[in-house]
Order: structure tokens, then sequence, then C-alpha cells
């Protein structure tokens, strides 16, 4: 798409985009070549001996069954920490539609965990949830008698890597709600009051699904963010650890490259993880150009 | 409201409440567990009762973290790619808006590719570029055999590297992070939006390119580049896995990461304390950030969807 009215001029709009190109090219066209190149390749840890080697690389990849557990888990704790993030941000921002008074000063209680680096919560939440010095593992064990140790017990470091990261973005996604919610015209709820319907039917009938590009953009948000950007939540709190049980898919990338040199199979796995991000990208915008026609 | 619903509104307030508290726990309790000596803090349970180490603690905190060296790297990174970003994404789109030239379409693209890919994805080669910035010339150099005609012409046996690293620099931690399409595709999206009469108008009073920019783009988006500005830095001070890579020198890392080296860990004595005091330290400059740009803010991180 492009102005009507423009201005014409040789050399100005070249460079004007230039800088963003540059960096584009440097940062990210070469690298992903690099990586694309280097997933093929069989390379010693100090990168002295290069040999091609197809797709070997990525056959071994899908053959390691660690790197099939890191998929198991990376869906799970994804899959987990986006239920909890939205279904705490939608159960928030619908009360918080509801209230009439102090809006504003509710909003501020919420917002604010968003500005809490991924790492920062993931330290906090260790500190509630150590098995010595923690309050709620404390509660944990007095209430529900469940022996609760994330160092030792792979499932109990996973929950806490979610809670963690689901934290954080419960505030995220409260956002969009409050945004969603308060452009749902308030004719349409009115009507159905009308007509009889209770809050919690209008919720379900009117509410959800006037909500649901919301929904499915805030899905993708943070489908996105427990894949990647839990990074820091990982490397601060479990290492990947107990025996590779919170070891997600990014962590692994790190792991394997930086700490293990096993140059080609990392960067066989960053070019999985980057299909995997454009397969999710093409589809939002594909979702998003039929929303576009649904409205008109 | 559209009926009167005197239990379920009491019912709000009160899951509203219990909603704010559970989600304010995290920061409550450290806040709480940062005015403690060691001897209450490491107690099962730490006493909920506010104590008065907190200054001690911060101190602490301060001096064993390094925290002002790296508070300053922190906040040197946050606002090197809050800048960079705003001006490479306000500058390529309207270079792509405004402008008409052949390789436009290609430039739209090529910058729209990157919309969605993290760092995360392609850290390793993203390392070894910035490991060597002129790799690549290095590489072409290498393969069209230039030494060989360079030689050739100089008369005897020249080696000439190119190598220029960004590893410990405030150069590495910054530009690899500039490089993304959100910000150009929000202010392409909102450059859309402004009516043509005004740049016909610009015209007609014969505005020049820049001219128009300077004096009707730019008034004109500062709502739109106020919004990024909270984003963009909180999403550059909470970076994490860049500045693990980049730095090695405890001088140049950035608080966030300087801050794992304060948690105790299974040997140490358990300073939670300090820990706790470093972790508010650390995450207050973005969270003031967001409340006193709320506004913008929240219309930035909406207007995302669209």
């Amino acid at each position: 798409m492009i102005k009507r009215s423009i201005f014409s001029n040789r050399f100005l709009p070249y460079f004007l985009i230039l800088p963003q190109i540059l960096v584009t090219a440097t940062f990210f066209y070469w690298p992903a070549l690099q990586g694309l190149m280097q997933s093929m390749m069989l390379s010693d840890p100090f990168g002295l001996h290069n040999r091609f080697v197809w797709f070997d690389n990525f056959i071994e990849l899908f053959q390691d069954p660690l790197y099939l557990k890191s998929i198991v888990i990376t869906l799970v704790f994804s899959a987990s920490t986006a239920f909890v993030s939205i279904s705490g941000g939608l159960f928030l921002a619908t009360l918080a539609n509801r209230a009439l008074r102090a809006k504003a000063l509710i909003r501020t209680c919420l917002i604010w965990p968003y500005a809490v680096a991924p790492a920062i919560s993931g330290v906090l939440w260790l500190f509630l949830l150590h098995p010595s010095y923690g309050v709620v593992s404390l509660a944990i064990k007095r209430w529900f008698g469940v022996d609760w140790n994330p160092v030792l017990n792979g499932t109990d470091a996973l929950l806490m890597v979610i809670m963690a990261s689901a934290w954080k973005q419960i505030s995220y996604n409260f956002v969009f709600f409050m945004a969603g919610l308060q452009a749902i015209p308030h004719s349409l709820i009115e009507a159905a009051a009308m007509d009889g319907a209770s809050p919690f039917r209008r919720f379900w009938a009117i509410v959800v699904p006037m909500l649901s590009p919301t929904l499915f953009f805030v899905t993708v948000m943070n489908i996105i963010f427990s894949f990647f950007e839990t990074f820091g939540v990982i490397h601060t709190v479990t290492q990947g650890g107990p025996g590779g049980s919170t070891n997600i898919l990014v962590y692994k990338v790190y792991q394997d490259g930086f700490i293990g040199l096993n140059l080609g199979s990392s960067s066989a796995q960053s070019i999985v993880l980057m299909s995997l991000i454009i397969f999710i990208t093409v589809m939002q915008f594909k979702y998003v150009e039929r929303r576009v026609q649904y409205t008109g | 409201m559209v009926e009167r619903t005197p239990i379920l509104d009491t019912l709000t307030y009160i899951f509203l409440m219990v909603g704010i508290l559970v989600v304010g726990f995290p920061i409550i309790y450290a806040l709480i567990a940062a005015t403690h000596p060691i001897e209450t803090v490491s107690m099962v349970p730490m006493p909920l009762i506010p104590s008065d180490q907190f200054w001690v603690n911060m101190q602490a905190a301060w001096n064993k973290g390094d925290l002002g060296t790296q508070l300053t790297n922190s906040f040197i990174m946050a606002s090197g790619i809050t800048i960079g970003k705003i001006c490479v994404s306000l500058l390529g789109a309207f270079s792509i808006v405004y402008f008409d030239y052949r390789l436009r379409t290609v430039a739209f693209v090529t910058v729209f590719c990157t919309l969605m890919l993290p760092v995360e994805v392609r850290i390793l080669p993203t390392y070894e570029m910035a490991a060597n910035l002129f790799g690549p010339l290095q590489m072409l150099w290498e393969f069209l055999h230039l030494d060989g005609i360079v030689a050739w012409f100089v008369g005897h046996d020249i080696e000439i590297k190119l190598d220029l690293s960004l590893l410990d620099s405030y150069t590495g931690l910054i530009l690899p992070l500039v490089a993304s399409a959100t910000c150009t595709f929000l202010f392409r999206q909102f450059f859309l939006t402004i009516p043509e009469e005004l740049c016909e108008a610009a015209k007609i009073d014969g505005a020049s390119a820049m001219t128009f920019f300077r004096k009707i783009i730019l008034p004109l988006s500062k709502t739109n580049i106020a919004a990024l500005v909270v984003i963009e830095f909180v999403y550059g001070w909470n970076q994490y896995l860049w500045p693990l890579l980049i730095t090695t020198n405890p001088k140049m890392t950035t608080a966030v990461i300087g801050l794992q080296n304060l948690i105790p860990q299974a040997d140490d004595l358990p300073f939670w304390n300090e820990a706790m005091a470093a972790a508010l330290i650390v995450m207050l400059p973005p969270i003031l950030v967001v409340l006193f740009m709320q506004r913008w803010f929240v219309k930035g991180l909406v207007e995302r969807e669209k």
C-alpha cells in the first residue's frame, strides 16, 4: 500500500531505508544463512574442520530421545503457561470491567508485573517455592501433604517455571482483554439482558465470541513468549534440570551450542525453531486477513 | 451496569482484591524479605511483619552485586535499543510509505520477513557475527581470492585480516537488538492513516520530503513514539539471553544478568534478603516507566494487535 500523494526523489528513499536494511541484513539474514549452512555441517568443537553432511543433523536430532523429550516438555510447558496466564488475565479483566469504581487504580495494581523481567520473576518464585525457605512450598507441604521439592523432583520444577512464567504474562493478557472488553458495544449486552440472559450466560454467549480475535492474538503471543522469552526463567531457576525435566527447546539450543559446543546440532535446532515461528506468523497473518473480511 | 446484582457485585470486588493480592504477592513478599536480617529471613516460615534492615540489605546487595555499574550498563543498553529502534524504524517507515521507488517492495518484504523472529532462534550465528562484524567480508575476500590479486598488484605477499569484535561492548549489546520490524510495521500502519491532504498541502507550500517529515510526521507521531518508548525500554532492560552471551566481563553485564550471582546456591549462606533487595532494585526502573507512562503504554501495547 502506498499514499496517493508522494514525494519523488531519486536517492533519498534508499538513504532512509538503508539503516534498517543494513541492520537486518547483518544481524538477521546473514546469521540465518550461516545457521542454515551450519545445520548441514558436521564440525569439531574448535571449528577447525567442517564436513558437509546434508540433513544428517536433522535426522539425528529427531531420533534423539533427549530432543523428543524436550519437545514434549516444551509443549506441556507452553500450553500450561498459556492456559494459566490467559485464564487468569481474562478472569481479572472481566472482573475489572464489571467494577464501577476505582477502575484506574485496579488497572494500575494489575499492570506492573508486566515490567518485571522473566529472569527476575524466576528469582521471586524460586524464593517462594524454595524447598527449604519458600513460604508457598511450606503451605503446600502442610496443607496438601505433598513432598514438594523442585530441586530434586522434575514435575515440581516444571510447575515452578510454569508459575514463574505465567505470573508475568497475566498482566500482559489483562491489558489486552481489558481493551477488548471495552470495545464490545454496550447495546449488545443490554439487548441480551432484556431477553433475560443472566450475566454468566451473557459472558459465554456474547463476550467470549466477541473477544475471540483478541483471544487468538493473545494465545499466539503467549505461545511465542513461552517458547522463547522464558529462557531467562529457566536459566536462573533450574538450568534445564533436574535431569532435563525443564529443558525446553530454546534452552537446549543454548546448552548444546554454547556449553556442549555441538554446533551442527544446535544450528539444526535453531532452524527447527525458526521454521516453527515462521509457520505461526504466517498462520496469524492469514487469520488476521480473514478477520478483516469478516468485519467488512 | 445493566441490572442490579448486589451479590455478584460484592463477589466481583472480593475476587478482584484476592486477584490483586495474588498477583502482587511475590513482590510484596520480596519487599518484606528485603527488610529482614539473615537470621529471620531463613526462618521457616519467614515472619510477615517487616523488620528494619531494609537499607542495610539494599546497601549490601548494591555492593556485592556491583549494581551501580550494572544498572548503568542496563540503562545504556535499554535506552540505546529504544532510541535506535525508533529512529531506524521511523525513517524506514517514512521511506516505505511516502516514496515510490523500484526496490520499495523488495525493501518492504526484506524488513517484514523478520517481523516475529526473536534473537533466541538464531543465537549461535548472530553471536559469531557479533564476534567478528567483518566475517562476511572476510569470506567474500577469501572466496574471490582477492589476496592473490592484491599480492600480484603490490608485488609481495600480504595477509589482510578483517576483524572487528563487538563482544563486551555497548555496540554489541545494542545493535543486534535494533534489528526488529515491529516498530517499522507500527509506524507504517500509523503513517497510512495520516490524511493525504496534509502531504498535498505541504507539497503545495513547497516543503521538501524531510521538512514534511520533521514538521508534520514527527509531531503527529508523538503518542506512538511515547508508547514505543515504554515498550522498547522495558524490552531492552529485560533482555536476558543476548547480554548473557555477548558479555563475559562482569563490568559489562547488565543488572538482570548480574542478579543471578546473588541467588543463594545450595552450599551458600541463604542471603535471600540481599537477593530480594537486589531484585527489587533491578526491577524498579522498568516498573516506574510502565506506571508513570501507563496510558501510552496500554495504547501502544494494544496497537500491536492491529
